[in-house]
């Protein structure tokens, strides 16, 4: 069973940037921890801040919200560390998130080809709509066919 | 959902590095890769001064046999403030001498994280991985990518036509004693 058809495309986790919501489905999420110290390195790509230790790992840390709501986060209450790709690959990342993350159930809408590149799915929460984040097309280092759409899930087929 | 332990390797490797400071930043190599340490002053009679417009991290030679060692500074190649170096590495097995700052320490590694996908330019090369030290993460810097095959056919002609320049020079003045 590949990834995609694991994921459960109506459990999603909801995280703030800035003023807006986004949404992840939570099949990516690991955790969320406190901003630790950030270590810098000599690098080029300019997206990435640094990297974090987490449990032995060294995790790059990727401020979306640039792309997203076009600033870069003055506040980090916490770092949402989430898998770009399929189970089995070690590829995380941490996001910088400004408030609080809720774990919520909700139907996806799936994109459609005029959204955005980085928009997997769309979800209605507490009468607001939000982008579910394909992380694949946010974040550097991923090619265009490693992308990781969010499914929603299809009736099985009978016959 | 958590991580998985990431403490999951049978048999610890050890691997001795030199611990290295170039524009204030600490990067690793492994001592094996370093046949030589000098001084920048005890090459300084030495090395020929070389300005190839494309490869601006490389201001001097040395001349070994038929060979060029090209002096690549560190700062200049990871995009740092440029600083000036006070010591060189020569790398084995490469015709590279990397100017550096300082040496910080030997110690020993025992686990290289290989870089994550997201590091996705010119750090791919230069970069064996990162290794964590002291609660610190440190670039592991690979000898082979200071130097592209490219860089290394720019500098070989500079230096070719300068050599050349050179020999010129000398028979005129020995034509004119």
């Amino acid at each position: 069973m590949s990834w995609m058809e694991q994921l459960d495309g109506r459990s999603c986790v909801l995280l703030r940037l800035g003023d807006r919501r986004f949404a992840l489905a939570a099949d990516q999420v690991s955790e969320l921890v406190s901003p630790s110290r950030m270590f810098r390195f000599a690098h080029a790509t300019p997206e990435i801040d640094g990297v974090i230790l987490r449990r032995g790992r060294v995790v790059p840390v990727c401020d979306v919200a640039e792309k997203l709501v076009g600033k870069r986060l003055t506040s980090r209450r916490y770092y949402l560390i989430s898998r770009r790709r399929p189970e089995g690959t070690a590829d995380w990342i941490a996001l910088p998130v400004s408030g609080d993350c809720e774990l919520i159930h909700a139907d996806l809408t799936p994109a459609s080809p005029s959204d955005s590149p980085h928009v997997a799915a769309w979800l209605s929460h507490a009468g607001e709509v939000i982008e579910v984040l394909n992380l694949a097309a946010l974040t550097p280092g991923t090619g265009p066919a490693e992308s990781m759409a969010v499914e929603t899930p299809k009736p099985e087929a009978n016959g | 959902m958590r991580f998985e332990s990431a403490h999951k390797t049978p048999a610890v490797r050890t691997e001795q590095i030199i611990l290295f400071r170039s524009s204030n930043q600490v990067f690793a190599i492994s001592s094996a890769s370093v046949q030589e340490v000098r001084s920048v002053d005890s090459l300084a009679g030495m090395s020929l001064a070389i300005d190839e417009a494309s490869v601006p991290k490389v201001r001097h030679l040395l001349r070994r046999g038929e060979q060029s060692v090209y002096m690549v500074n560190a700062a200049l190649h990871f995009g740092l403030r440029p600083s000036a170096g006070a010591l060189i590495f020569l790398l084995r097995k490469t015709r590279v001498g990397l100017l550096i700052d300082g040496i910080e320490k030997m110690t020993t590694m025992t686990r290289l994280q290989a870089l994550s996908p997201a590091f996705c330019h010119e750090e791919r090369l230069w970069y064996r991985g990162l290794t964590v030290l002291d609660q610190n993460v440190i670039p592991v810097v690979n000898p082979q990518g200071f130097l592209s095959e490219d860089e290394l056919q720019h500098l070989d002609a500079a230096v070719g036509a300068l050599l050349e320049a050179q020999a010129a020079s000398t028979a005129e003045i020995g034509l004119t004693q």
